[in-house]
């Protein structure tokens, strides 16, 4: 084997990273904590990863990963399959087109932007469901998922940040 | 974090535009037909699910592992701290108990003589397979858990899932090695059950609350706080007396149940094969219409 082909494996699993980190954010999320009242309102953290990805490296995070990434989540959590995918394409397709906006802004206007994006698609997630039960969900369980989510944000993006600076700085 | 420039000119390209919106188009187009062919119960599409949930089971098996240990640790401090008060409270219950279980014994016995007498049948054996849950957390809108066992085990769709507390819900789909059940809390969560003293009728509703609702009671039935609710085994889905909840609020049209389980403490779970499988299936989807 000769060393090129040793480096066009490196520089695929490289590229598979972004992908690969939210899958397992996914399992790690959805893993039982025991802590009383956790369930319902785990954070939504392949928001986050789409979120983060699609505006600093949108070429490791094309629709396809992102569509795989919501069937994934979708079969861990037991929704209807489709919803997840749906609902992070519609937030990739919305991030994509602004991600001019973000680039080089400030750590809070990015925060801000999140909260839109998460005030949005949990209201997406909110009536997709709904008019599949035929009935109105109550939506309060999503406002506290989106602020617990709002809240691991930060931790997030410093992982993500790192990852990208240690590992991606030549992909 | 610089913007990448290369990437965008890259992505200008106009027919590439073209496609990845065709791209993108398709896959929503996907995601909406997985809706409908879910809403139909596509039989296909739940061994997708499951089979996914049997190659991600064996990862979320190792990474539960530690938060249960933690969970654990956490929980026996707490019981050394307690152990005192706790020593006198168990003392004066199994006074209570050896009572209970005295009285027990002479009812089984009395209750078998009477049984001989009447030639009544056998109720049918019970097997269970124990699970450990893997993954919890379905968000704001769904209650189910999956667990390390599936077929490979014996656990069967439509199955019920105990602890020693009492119900927790039924197995909804089943794949090799794991299976998914849907909580008893759950929007789509009807449960036949009745009211432990009275006999009376009803059906545990959930609604993705910790307290469900009990719908479908005969008029003018006496309810009270504090009434304890079992499973029914009416339309032989459910296997009959296993202990669900107890009354916790009674109004005009709203009586809720709070159930004998602690949501977050549940590690593991007891499927349990009562031998009446096989008549429920079709009641996930369409539960209104039944009673």
């Amino acid at each position: 084997m000769d060393v090129t082909f040793w480096q066009r494996l490196d520089t695929i699993a490289r590229r598979m990273l972004p992908a690969a980190i939210t899958l397992v954010l996914a399992m790690a999320a959805a893993v039982p904590l025991h802590v009383p009242g956790y369930a319902p309102v785990a954070p939504a953290v392949t928001l986050i990863a789409i979120y983060y990805w699609t505006i600093f490296r949108p070429e490791l995070m094309p629709a396809p990963a992102v569509f795989a990434i919501g069937l994934f989540q979708d079969i861990l959590s037991g929704t209807p399959l489709g919803v997840n995918a749906l609902v992070m394409l519609l937030v990739f397709a919305v991030v994509l087109g602004q991600r001019r906006f973000f680039l080089g802004k400030s750590f809070l206007v990015m925060w801000w932007g999140f909260a839109l994006v998460v005030a949005g698609a949990l209201a997406a997630v909110w009536m997709v469901l709904s008019s599949l039960d035929g009935t109105v969900l109550d939506p309060l369980p999503a406002v506290f998922q989106g602020m617990v989510t709002l809240a691991v944000f930060p931790v997030l993006t410093r992982i993500f940040i790192r990852s990208q600076q240690a590992l991606l700085r030549s992909v | 974090m610089k913007p990448r420039k290369g990437s965008v000119l890259r992505l200008a390209t106009p027919i590439k535009v073209l496609v990845q919106r065709f791209a993108f188009l398709a896959l929503i187009a996907a995601t909406f037909a997985l809706m409908m062919l879910g809403k139909a119960d596509v039989v296909v599409l739940e061994r997708v699910r499951s089979v996914a949930a049997d190659a991600v089971t064996p990862i979320l098996d190792a990474l539960s592992r530690p938060a249960a240990t933690i969970s654990e640790i956490t929980e026996r401090a707490h019981e050394i701290a307690a152990v005192d008060s706790e020593n006198a409270r168990l003392r004066s219950e199994n006074e209570r108990l050896l009572h209970w279980q005295h009285v027990a014994r002479e009812l089984a016995a009395e209750n078998a003589q009477l049984k001989a007498l009447l030639n009544m049948a056998a109720p049918p054996a019970q097997t269970f397979i124990t699970a450990r849950v893997v993954a919890d957390a379905g968000g704001a809108f769904v209650r189910s858990v999956l667990v390390n066992a599936g077929e490979r085990e014996g656990i069967k769709k439509g199955e019920v899932a105990v602890t020693g507390d009492g119900l927790v819900g039924r197995v909804i789909t089943v794949g090799e090695r794991s299976s998914r059940v849907l909580l008893l809390t759950d929007l789509n969560s009807r449960i036949p059950v009745e009211l432990e003293n009275s006999r009376e009728q009803a059906v545990l509703a959930g609604d993705n609350t910790d307290l469900p609702q009990l719908v479908h009671l005969a008029e003018r039935v006496p309810v009270a706080v504090g009434d304890r609710v079992v499973t029914s085994g009416t339309a032989g889905a459910f296997p009959p007396g296993l202990p669900v909840g107890v009354v916790t609020s009674v109004n005009e049209s709203d009586i809720r149940v709070q159930p004998y389980i602690t949501w977050s403490r549940l590690e593991f779970v007891r499927v349990v094969d009562f031998g009446t499988n096989g008549v429920l299936v079709p009641t996930l989807d369409r539960p209104r219409a039944k009673r």
